[in-house]
C-alpha cells in the first residue's frame, strides 16, 4: 500500500480495497521499523491515529467520506495540535502540550484525515538542513549521510521514505520547496494569505505560509483543497474563493508562456542540476508550452533583504518564549533577569539565537533605517520585478536549489554558505507569490528539484503544469533504494 | 529667579469595549485572576491578533470630539520589551501612524478665561496584565485578565503651565471620554491613568528644561500633588546649582513621596516595527461621517447651552455641564420643577453636600432627579419652605419616600391659613413686650432689621411650618399698627 500515491490510496479507500485502520497500521508499522534511520518524526501519535482511522472507517460506512477521510498524514511540528506535544523542533517547547488545534489541523480533522504524528524540523523553522532541530538531524532517505533540506525536512523525508502519503509543511524562505527538491518529492508554498497561519508557530509572520508536501502534484492538490481558505482568526488570510485544485490538473499546456530568469541559470548552479532542468523545459515545450528568457534583476538582493526582515520579525515573535507561562524554564532562577537570560539561553539553539540577535540589531534605534527599512524597500523592488515579469509570462521556471543535498555537518561552520542555498526560493516569499517544487531528475543519485513560480492565487496553474509534467515523466515515482 | 513650569500629559484611557482589542475575551473588571485571558491573551505559540472594530469606532469618536485629524490609514506597531505581565514580549501599539492626529481641547481657568491645550495625538494600544507581588512567598503572581484591554493613549502638547491647568486638562479629557461613552473613566480601577512630564525653565526662556516623567497617577488629587512636589524638587535642584536628570519617577499618593524609577540610560530600546500580523487600518470619509453623526452633545457645547438656556453663571454651568450624569440629572430635575435656578442651587448645595459626605457620584444618589424635582415643586407652590425642604430631602435620602409622602407623613405642610398665622403672631407679640417696646422706639428705617427676631419666634412657634412670606407680611402689618 505504501508505494501508492495519496490519490491512489484515496481511491482504494473509496473502493473498499482496504480500510483506514489497515492503511494507518501499515504506515505506523513502517514508521516504527524504519524511522530510526531517518529521525523524521518527533512525536508519533499511534493510539490517536488508530482511533481517528476507526472513526474514519465509520464515517465512510455512513456515506459521509471526503477525499481525505481515512488518509494518514504527518504534520510538521510547527502546527499546534491539541493534547499533543508541539515542540517546533526546540528544547524551548519540548514540554509544550498545545491546548488547541491550528486552523489547518482543524480542517484536516474535519475532513476525517488521520494524523500519524509530528515531523522533525529545523528549530523554529530556522534552517535549510534540518540540523538545527533539538531532536537531532533528519537523514535524507536517498543518502543518509546527506541532509533532507529544511526547515520542513522531516515532512520531506517522511514522503520520500513513504512513511506517510502526505504531509504538511511551512515555507518562510523555501522551507517546503527546498526539502521537497532535496528529497525528490512535490511541495507547494501557496500565495501568502491562502492558508491560515493561526496555530502555526510564527517564525517571520509576513513570510510564513503553510502548504502540502506529497509524492505528486495531484496529491498536493487534494491536500491544498483542504488546507486553503479564509480564516477570521488570521487577519492576513484573504477572503477569496478557493478553487478545486484537482479539477484543473489535466488542463492543456498549449500556449503556456514560461519565463526563464537569466539570473536563475547562472554558472553558480550545479551543472547536473542545470541539465536536469533543461531536460524538463524540453518536456514542457513538448507538452505545448513556450519559453522565453526574462530577468529578475534584484535576485541577488533577496538574501540580504530576507536575512534582515525574517530575523527582525523572529526576534519579536520569539519574545513570548520567556520561561514565564509555558515552555522551558531554567532551574532555580535567582531573579527575573536570570530567569529570562538562562531560560532563553538554555532553551534556544545556536541558529535561533543568531537570528534573534541579527533581528534585534536590525531593529535597534539608529540601525532601523539602514537595515529594516532598507530591506523593506528591497523587498518592494523584488516584488515589482516579479509583477513586471508575470505581466509577460504565465509562470516562471528555474532550479529550486543551486546544489543537490549536501552532507550533514558540511555547512555548519559557515552559515552564510547555507543561506546562499535559498537564493531561488527566498524571493518568492518576499513577493508573497506561490511556488512549487517537483522532482526532475538526479545528480549522482540525489534528487534534483525544479521550481515553478506563479502569479498571485495561481496555485491551480502550478499544480496543473506539474501534474501534466508528471503524467509524462516518472521522476516523482522514483523511491530511494529499499523503499 | 522666576521659574516657569512646562507640563505635558500622557493619558491612558481604557475603552469600554466588551471584548479585548485583539481577542474575544471579556474586558470586565474584577474577575478571578487569569479567568478572562484566552489563548491569544496568554500569547500561546501560534495565536494571532484580530482587531476589534469597536475600539476603532471609539478612538475615532474621541478624535472627532477634540476636533482632530483622523488617520485614514493607521498602523499597528510592536513595542518590544520583556516584562512578565507582557505575555508576547511586545505591546501592540501605534507609533508613526496613529488613529488620531493633532487636535485640541479648551480648559477654563480660574480667572474665567479659556485656554486651548493642544493634543499631539491619540493612538490605540493594548494594556498589559498585572504583576502581583504580595502573597506569593518571594515570588510574583501574574494576572493577565487586563492584558489586551483596549486603550487610547492621549498625548498633549507641552502647553500646560501649572498643576491646576494640568488637572483642568485631565478633567476635560475625562469629561469628554465619559460623555462619549467610550470609557467608564473609573480612575480607581485604572481605567484612566495619567503620566505627567514636568520641566521648568527661567521665565522668558524659549527652550525647554530637562523633563521628568511621573507615571500612573490615578487620581486628580495625586496628580496635582505630584506635579507641585516635582516642580518644587526641580527648583531646589536647579537653585542649588544641580542639573535635572531625565528619568521616570513614581509618586506614592498615600505617603506623598516620589522616587526615581529609572533614568534615560536605563530606558529600553523598544525596537518598534510595524506588526506583520495586523493589516493597516484603512477608513474613509463615509465611515468618519457616520461616526460623527452619532456623537452626543459634548461638555463644551453643553456648557454654552446651559448658560444660554438656563441663565446659569459660568461657575454653576461649569460644574453642572462637565459630566453627562450630572447634566442629565440637572435637566431632568428642571423638567420636573420648571425652575433652573432652584434646581441648580439645590444640586450645587444640598445634593452635593450629601454626595460628598457619602462619597458617591450623582448616578448613585438615592434621590432620583425626578424625586428632587418633586421636592422643588413643593417649594415653588409654597407647600413647604426652603428650610423644611432640607428636612424632607434628608428623609428622602434615607429612603422614607417621595417628597409628598414625607411631607404628609411628618405633617410638614406649610401653614398658609392667614387666620392661623395671625393667631401665632398675636401670641408672639403678646409674649415679647420688651422687644415690642424697642421696636416701637426705633426709627422706622431700623425696624426692618428688628423684624428678624419676631420672624424667628413665629417660625419656631409654628414648628417651621408657617409660610415665611405670609408671616413677614402679617408681622409687619400688626407691629406697624402698634406704632401708629
Amino acid at each position: 500500500m505504501h508505494t501508492q500515491t495519496l490519490a491512489e490510496l484515496s481511491l482504494g479507500l473509496a473502493n473498499g480495497d482496504f480500510s483506514s485502520q489497515e492503511l494507518t497500521q501499515t504506515y505506523l508499522t513502517r514508521i516504527e521499523q524504519l524511522d530510526g534511520q531517518y529521525n523524521s518524526f518527533i512525536t508519533v501519535t499511534a493510539e490517536q491515529a488508530l482511533a481517528q482511522a476507526t472513526a474514519a472507517d465509520a464515517r465512510r460506512a455512513a456515506g459521509d467520506a471526503t477525499a481525505l477521510t481515512g488518509i494518514p498524514i504527518a504534520h510538521k511540528d510547527i502546527f499546534c495540535t491539541q493534547g499533543v506535544r508541539t515542540s517546533c523542533g526546540s528544547r524551548m517547547l519540548d514540554n509544550f502540550i498545545a491546548p488547541y488545534d491550528a486552523t489547518v489541523i482543524e480542517k484536516f480533522n474535519a475532513a476525517g484525515a488521520v494524523s500519524l504524528g509530528k515531523t522533525n524540523m529545523d528549530e523554529f523553522a530556522m534552517g535549510s538542513s534540518n540540523e538545527s532541530s533539538f531532536y537531532g538531524a533528519v537523514k535524507n532517505p536517498w543518502n543518509p549521510d546527506c541532509v533532507p533540506g529544511g526547515s520542513s525536512g522531516g515532512s520531506a523525508a517522511v514522503i520520500a521514505a513513504r512513511l506517510a502519503p502526505g504531509a504538511t509543511g511551512t515555507d518562510t524562505g523555501g522551507s517546503i520547496r527546498q526539502p521537497a527538491a532535496l528529497c525528490g518529492i512535490t511541495g507547494i508554498k501557496p500565495t501568502y494569505g491562502r492558508v491560515s497561519r493561526y496555530g502555526m508557530i510564527a517564525y517571520a509572520s509576513s513570510l510564513d505560509q503553510g502548504g502540502p508536501m506529497a509524492q505528486t502534484a495531484e496529491d498536493c492538490a487534494l491536500l491544498l483543497n483542504c488546507m486553503a481558505g479564509f480564516d477570521p482568526k488570521d487577519s492576513t488570510s484573504i477572503d477569496r474563493t478557493v478553487p478545486d485544485y484537482s479539477a484543473s490538473l489535466n488542463d492543456s499546456l498549449d500556449g503556456l508562456k514560461i519565463g526563464l530568469p537569466k539570473e536563475y541559470f547562472s554558472d553558480a548552479v550545479d551543472s547536473r542540476i542545470a541539465s536536469a532542468v533543461q531536460a524538463a523545459i524540453k518536456e514542457l515545450e513538448a507538452l505545448g508550452a513556450t519559453v522565453k528568457e526574462i530577468s529578475l534583476p534584484n535576485t541577488e538582493l533577496c538574501i540580504p533583504s530576507y536575512y534582515v526582515l525574517a530575523p527582525a520579525e523572529a526576534s519579536s515573535n520569539l519574545s513570548r518564549f520567556d520561561g514565564v507561562r509555558y515552555g522551558y524554564r531554567c532551574d532555580n532562577p535567582a531573579d527575573l533577569e536570570d530567569l529570562y537570560k538562562r531560560s532563553r539561553g538554555e532553551g534556544f539553539g545556536a541558529e535561533v539565537k543568531r537570528r534573534i540577535m541579527i533581528g534585534a540589531y536590525a531593529l535597534s534605534a539608529g540601525y532601523y533605517d539602514a537595515y529594516y527599512l532598507k530591506a523593506q524597500k528591497i523587498r518592494r523592488l523584488i516584488k515589482q520585478d516579479f509583477v513586471a515579469a508575470l505581466n509577460d509570462v504565465d509562470l516562471i521556471l528555474g532550479p529550486t536549489t543551486p546544489h543537490p543535498a549536501f552532507k550533514i555537518g558540511e555547512k555548519n561552520a559557515d552559515p552564510v554558505s547555507m543561506y546562499l542555498e535559498d537564493i531561488f526560493t527566498l524571493s518568492v516569499n518576499l513577493a508573497g507569490l506561490p511556488g512549487l517544487s517537483m522532482p526532475v531528475g538526479f545528480a549522482d543519485g540525489l534528487p534534483v528539484g525544479l521550481q515553478l513560480i506563479g502569479n498571485y492565487w495561481d496555485e491551480a496553474r502550478l499544480l496543473n503544469v506539474a501534474h501534466r509534467y508528471q503524467q509524462a515523466t516518472d521522476w516523482h515515482q522514483q523511491a530511494p533504494k529499499g523503499i | 529667579m522666576q521659574w516657569e513650569t512646562v507640563i505635558g500629559l500622557e493619558i491612558h484611557c481604557q475603552l469600554a469595549t466588551e471584548s479585548k482589542i485583539f481577542s474575544g475575551a471579556s474586558t470586565a473588571f474584577g474577575a478571578e485572576p487569569n479567568t478572562q485571558a484566552c489563548a491569544v491573551d496568554l500569547a500561546l505559540p501560534g495565536t494571532l491578533p484580530v482587531f476589534n472594530e469597536k475600539a476603532l469606532e471609539m478612538a475615532v469618536k474621541f478624535g472627532l470630539a477634540i476636533d482632530a485629524e483622523i488617520g485614514k490609514k493607521s498602523v499597528f506597531d510592536r513595542k518590544n520589551y520583556f516584562y512578565p505581565d507582557l505575555p508576547k514580549g511586545y505591546q501592540t501599539s501605534q507609533l508613526a501612524h496613529p488613529i488620531v492626529g493633532p487636535g485640541h481641547v479648551d480648559i477654563q481657568l480660574d480667572d474665567g478665561t479659556t485656554k486651548r491645550i493642544g493634543v499631539t495625538r491619540a493612538h490605540l494600544e493594548e494594556d498589559a496584565g498585572k504583576s502581583l507581588h504580595e502573597d506569593f512567598h518571594g515570588m510574583s503572581g501574574i494576572d493577565l485578565n487586563r492584558a489586551g484591554t483596549p486603550l487610547i493613549e492621549i498625548v498633549s502638547e507641552p502647553d500646560i503651565r501649572s498643576a491646576k491647568e494640568a488637572v483642568a486638562y485631565a478633567k476635560k479629557i475625562h469629561a469628554i471620554v465619559t460623555a462619549l461613552g467610550i470609557s467608564d473613566g473609573d480612575m480607581s480601577q485604572g481605567s484612566f491613568r495619567c503620566d505627567v512630564n514636568v520641566s521648568i525653565r527661567p521665565k522668558g526662556q524659549d527652550e525647554f528644561g530637562t523633563r521628568t516623567e511621573t507615571k500612573n497617577l490615578n487620581s486628580f488629587k495625586f496628580m496635582e500633588d505630584a506635579i507641585k512636589l516635582e516642580v518644587e524638587r526641580q527648583i531646589d535642584v536647579l537653585e542649588d546649582g544641580g542639573t535635572i536628570v531625565q528619568e521616570t519617577r513614581l509618586y506614592n499618593g498615600d505617603t506623598k513621596v516620589a522616587r526615581s524609577m529609572r533614568s534615560k540610560e536605563e530606558a529600553n530600546d523598544y525596537r518598534y516595527f510595524p506588526c506583520p500580523d495586523l493589516l493597516p487600518v484603512m477608513i474613509d470619509d463615509d465611515y468618519i461621517d457616520a461616526i460623527r453623526a452619532t456623537l452626543p452633545e459634548l461638555p463644551d457645547a453643553r456648557l454654552a447651552r446651559f448658560k444660554e438656556q438656563y441663565g446659569l453663571s459660568d461657575y454653576d454651568a461649569g460644574i453642572l455641564a462637565a459630566y453627562g450624569s450630572m447634566a442629565s440629572y440637572f435637566e431632568t430635575a428642571v423638567d420636573a420643577c420648571g425652575d433652573a435656578k432652584l434646581a441648580a442651587n439645590w444640586l450645587l448645595g444640598e445634593v452635593s453636600k450629601y454626595l460628598n459626605t457619602a462619597g458617591i457620584e450623582i448616578d448613585a444618589s438615592p434621590v432620583s432627579a425626578e424625586a428632587l424635582g418633586g421636592l422643588l415643586v413643593r417649594i415653588k407652590d409654597n407647600t413647604i419652605s426652603g428650610n423644611i425642604a432640607k428636612k424632607v430631602f434628608d428623609a428622602m435620602w434615607n429612603g422614607e419616600g417621595s417628597a409628598d409622602e414625607v411631607i404628609e407623613a411628618k405633617g410638614l405642610k406649610q401653614v398658609t391659613d392667614s387666620g392661623a398665622i395671625e393667631a401665632i403672631v398675636d401670641q408672639v407679640i403678646a409674649g415679647a413686650t420688651p422687644q415690642v417696646e424697642q421696636y416701637k422706639a426705633a426709627e422706622p428705617d431700623k425696624r426692618g432689621k428688628m423684624l428678624g427676631f419676631f420672624m424667628g419666634q413665629v417660625m419656631k412657634a409654628s414648628g417651621g411650618k408657617a409660610n415665611p412670606g405670609q408671616v413677614n407680611q402679617i408681622l409687619k402689618k400688626k407691629l406697624d399698627a402698634l406704632c401708629d
